[in-house]
């Protein structure tokens, strides 16, 4: 009884744990081990070594999927930081009506990447959208084709993107602002230091963690785009709009590649952990102490 | 009669660290037992093996004549007054009182009845249909005292029950405590950090430091006689003086000698001291150095010394100086004559003097 | 942080800047509030248009005749591939397939976050660092296993298999939820739970879960939504018939036979975006505090 008694907590937690190294860990070492066999339509478990890395990196289509997927991180993440702490810091400045106003820019956050993705094609489609919309206005010879500009195409990613994320930074950022210790503020204001170099020089700055956290989430979304691509342009025209989910979704579902599939699962794995580990790192290390 | 509880040879670990060593302790029924240290002297440690919420690395402990070292604690017959109070945040003062004996399955009669007994002692009774939350410190803390009560259990622990309260409130607790051990002859095993409590409340105190036991003994014991120089710095407001001197043989009892700022040494007698070493700590208590002429007696010795500050407080006034390269505290009367810069001539009332060896702190006499 | 525009009143600047710099950012606010709500007006007015109005009319112009067609087709006429009986049949599916989920990783998390906060034992904050770093993997380093782990169990294709799947992945964030609430909760309580002769369960179900409201509504809006809005699971692993509304959704608008909907499109994509922005409305406190203990905390 007492055994039982002492031990129950353990047992409780016990088939998460179970689960999390089986389908968690286990899994990613199921893919690991994939990737380095030959495996095509079904898995085949003979390491052979890092061929399936290098037809990866051989691969044209993957070269696209990862250029793109630096260019839609940096400005994804670049853009939604900007706007997000200018709008926090615009909703900051005592506005009557900041709660209607912090409603309209988190919505998009509760929608489907999905749903984003729908409205944004027919938002941006060159013969009924936005274009025409402008040249309704008068303006007769503007072009806005960027959906199916394979050289624009991942611009409409990043502008849906932003759109949906940048409100939830601002929300971030917000509460950042509003944690910031009024003495010092006050401190601050005593010795007539101008607003703006207030926000400059004290409020920013003590914002280091919020920057990183928004940073990590912003990062963390755009690595595991996926829906977002698929609803808005498909990965085309072509694969102009390919990121490496989509890469590794084709791979392993369409083309019946299995070796591939595994391989980029483990470079996108590769590029979170790169980003994550120091961050959760540090979280827990401050935690714990 | 066997105690009521027995701890033996307890030790207790974290990994490698040792927080408790060989702690033996012993209480009768109708003790009020006060474990009192430092923060992280393992006191309250010591209270969660005795209650069974911490497991023990060695050692035994028996509640009532019975080996529960190994019991849970819904078994060891105990109560348990915490420092937070610990009150169930969603149920109602009632609820609160009664969750124990309803998890027991004690029927709903019994139940009822022992509240209102419970509630009248405390008087509780307006309170019993609201949530912890709407009530003040004052009140919770009856309110936890409410719940152990109800139980009726063998021994009482209280976790620091006092340290969230505000002074004036904590001294008024502080007595209704002490009336229910007188009212009930219950046992306790109370913790504490603070020695006025530990002193005002105790049949028996246990001073810690650094999970060893320091000292076992009465109130008075511990007051007049500490064990080492840790006990006697650590009971007592303001702490008793330790002033080294040098000590040598003199015709009955010993020389004591001891370096005044600016003059020559002031020596005292001891006629009882023998077998000192030649350096020495010298314990007094403020309340034994008093102005000259105030006290009389074999034991009473003059000295002059230079005062640095006065500090007022109200029925009393403490005079600061110093002694041996020490600041020294003396507690004179409010009409005291001191003052800062100036000389003054003390008595030094050698009857409850300690001498502690300087470098293990042990007491010699 | 409440005072700025006192400061700014404080500083130097003539009354007429300062009530000329107060429009200007109410105007900027304003139009950014506009950019927010464009789509999901054009949505809107689009889904209540003809088909005729809207390859005449102007993108954002308010439908000059309103009509609900579109919408009945969304909901039971439009077609995903070769089957075309609406979102409706999907609808449902998200349905079975979230609220289950969303209860269970819920239930699950919350024992979890109990057990972790409050009965520490050696290894446990071994086991919560390995579970959060759970929540952070790119599920595609799972997917490949998983559809062979969801076969071998005989729940490939099925909603309960959805559900398996969803509630391993959700575990991680739920039980960070509520560890990280139950933390806050001082361990006295338990302890004097224990003296009272209540034991594990019993301490759990009569103290901490009457305490839990509010993180018990956080994180079933957060599982709801994160369920509710799934695309990678639902395309990898249901099958027809079993989808999830949002591949349903993009079966529809991608769906390349006949003529282009566009106004049953964004009927459908309302009604799939519906649930959780009723969710929204109703409970944003909840959702924000959500999204921010979510990636804050992690």
């Amino acid at each position: 009884m007492l055994w039982l008694e002492r031990h129950v907590p353990k047992l409780v937690l016990a088939p998460s744990f179970v689960a999390v190294l089986i389908f968690v860990y286990g899994f990613i070492g199921w893919t690991a081990w994939v990737s380095f066999t030959r495996s095509r339509l079904m898995p085949n478990y003979d390491i052979v070594g890092p061929i399936q890395y290098e037809r990866l990196f051989a691969s044209p289509r993957w070269d696209t999927a990862m250029n793109n997927l630096f260019i839609f991180g940096v400005l994804f993440i670049v853009t939604s930081m900007v706007l997000g702490l200018m709008l926090a810091i615009f909703l900051d400045q005592k506005i009557r009506t900041e709660g209607v106003l912090r409603t309209i820019y988190l919505y998009p956050m509760a929608l489907s990447l999905i749903v984003t993705g729908t409205a944004w094609k027919w938002i941006l489609n060159p013969g009924l959208g936005f274009e025409s919309v402008v040249r309704g206005w008068g303006f007769e010879t503007f072009t806005f084709d960027w959906l199916i500009n394979p050289d624009m195409a991942i611009y409409t990613v990043v502008i849906a993107g932003v759109w949906q994320a940048s409100g939830f930074v601002m929300a971030l950022f917000l509460a950042g602002l509003r944690s910031v210790d009024e003495e010092i503020i006050k401190a601050a204001q005593v010795d007539g230091i101008p607003t703006h170099r207030i926000y400059s020089a004290i409020i920013i700055p003590s914002m280091a963690p919020i920057f990183l956290s928004a940073f990590i989430v912003l990062a963390h979304l755009a690595i595991k785009s996926f829906d977002l691509v698929i609803a808005l342009t498909g990965g085309g025209p072509g694969y102009a709009t390919d990121l490496p989910a989509t890469y590794m979704y084709a791979m392993a579902f369409s083309r019946g590649d299995i070796g591939q599939a595994a391989s980029s699962a483990m470079v996108m794995m590769g590029v979170v952990f790169a980003i994550v580990v120091p961050y959760l790192y540090s979280e827990l290390r401050a935690k714990n102490d | 009669m066997a105690p009521i509880l027995d701890v033996q040879g307890l030790f207790k670990n974290y990994g490698t660290t040792e927080i408790l060593k060989d702690i033996n302790v012993s209480i009768d029924k109708g003790d009020f037992l006060v474990l009192v240290g430092p923060s992280g002297c393992g006191k309250s440690t010591l209270l969660n093996c005795i209650a069974g919420l911490e497991p023990i690395s060695g050692g035994a402990i028996r509640i009532g004549d019975q080996d529960m070292t190994h019991v849970s604690p819904k078994d060891r017959n105990i109560a348990m007054v915490f420092q937070s109070y610990a009150l169930y945040p969603t149920m109602t003062v009632a609820k609160n009182i009664t969750f124990g004996m309803q998890v027991r399955g004690v029927d709903k009669a019994t139940q009822a009845t022992k509240l209102a007994e419970v509630a009248k002692q405390l008087q509780i009774e307006a309170l019993l249909q609201r949530r912890p939350g709407q009530l003040s410190g004052g009140q919770r803390q009856r309110v936890a005292m409410g719940r152990a009560l109800v139980r009726d259990p063998q021994l009482f622990l209280f976790d620091e029950p006092l340290s969230n309260l505000d002074a004036k409130l904590r001294v008024e607790m502080r007595t209704e405590i002490k009336r229910l051990h007188q009212d009930l002859g219950a046992s306790m095993v109370y913790v504490t950090h603070d020695q006025i409590e530990a002193m005002t409340l105790a049949t028996k105190i246990v001073v810690m430091k650094g999970g060893v036991i320091q000292q076992v003994g009465t109130p008075a014991e511990i007051y007049n006689r500490p064990a080492n120089t840790f006990v006697a710095d650590f009971m007592g407001s303001p702490a008793m003086n330790l002033i080294p001197a040098r000590t040598s043989a003199a015709a009955t009892g010993a020389r004591i000698e001891i370096a005044r700022a600016g003059a020559t040494p002031l020596i005292l007698h001891d006629p009882r001291a023998t077998g000192l070493p030649a350096d020495i700590l010298l314990g007094l208590r403020p309340e034994d150095i008093t102005e000259d002429g105030t006290r009389q007696g074999d034991l009473v010795q003059p000295g002059e010394c230079l005062v640095d500050v006065v500090e007022p407080a109200g029925a009393d006034t403490y005079v600061v100086s110093q002694l041996g390269g020490r600041r020294v505290t003396a507690r004179l009367g409010a009409d005291t004559r001191a003052r800062p810069g100036k000389p003054l001539a003390f008595s030094f009332d050698l009857t409850k003097v300690s001498y502690f060896a300087p470098q293990t702190g042990e007491r010699l006499n | 942080m409440t005072d700025i525009s006192a400061r700014t009143r404080a500083n130097q600047q003539s009354p007429t800047a300062r009530i000329a710099l107060r429009w200007g950012l109410y105007a900027i606010l304003f139009i950014f509030a506009l950019y927010y709500l464009m789509p999901l007006f054009v949505m809107l007015t689009t889904s209540l248009k003809s088909l005729e109005e809207i390859r005449t009319g102007s993108l954002v112009a308010l439908p000059r005749s309103v009509t609900f067609e579109a919408w009945a087709t969304a909901w039971s006429g439009a077609c995903t591939g070769i089957k075309c009986e609406g979102l409706q049949p999907y609808f449902w599916n998200s349905v079975l397939l979230a609220v289950p989920a969303v209860l269970i990783s819920t239930l699950i998390g919350a024992m979890n976050g109990y057990v972790i906060a409050q009965w520490r034992f050696k290894g446990a904050n071994l086991i919560f660092s390995l579970m959060l770093f759970g929540c952070f993997i790119p599920f595609q380093v799972v997917l490949l296993p998983m559809a062979r782990t969801l076969g071998f169990l005989n729940i490939a294709g099925t909603i309960p298999g959805l559900i398996f799947v969803h509630v391993i992945y959700g575990i991680g964030f739920t039980t960070l939820f509520f560890r990280n609430y139950y933390v806050t909760i001082p361990s006295d309580l338990v302890k004097a739970a224990k003296i009272d002769g209540a034991g594990f369960f019993r301490i759990f179900w009569s103290i901490f879960l009457p305490l839990s409201l509010p993180i018990v509504v956080v994180t079933v809006i957060w599982q709801f939504t994160q369920i509710w809005n799934d695309f990678l699971f639902g395309v990898s692993f249901s099958q027809a018939g079993t989808q999830p509304i949002t591949v349903a959704l993009n079966n529809i608008v991608n769906s390349t036979t006949g003529v282009k909907e566009y106004n049953v499109d964004m009927a459908a994509a309302i009604i799939a975006a519906l649930p959780t922005l009723f969710v929204y409305v109703v409970a944003g406190k909840y959702f924000i505090r959500g999204l921010t203990a979510g990636s804050v905390k992690g």
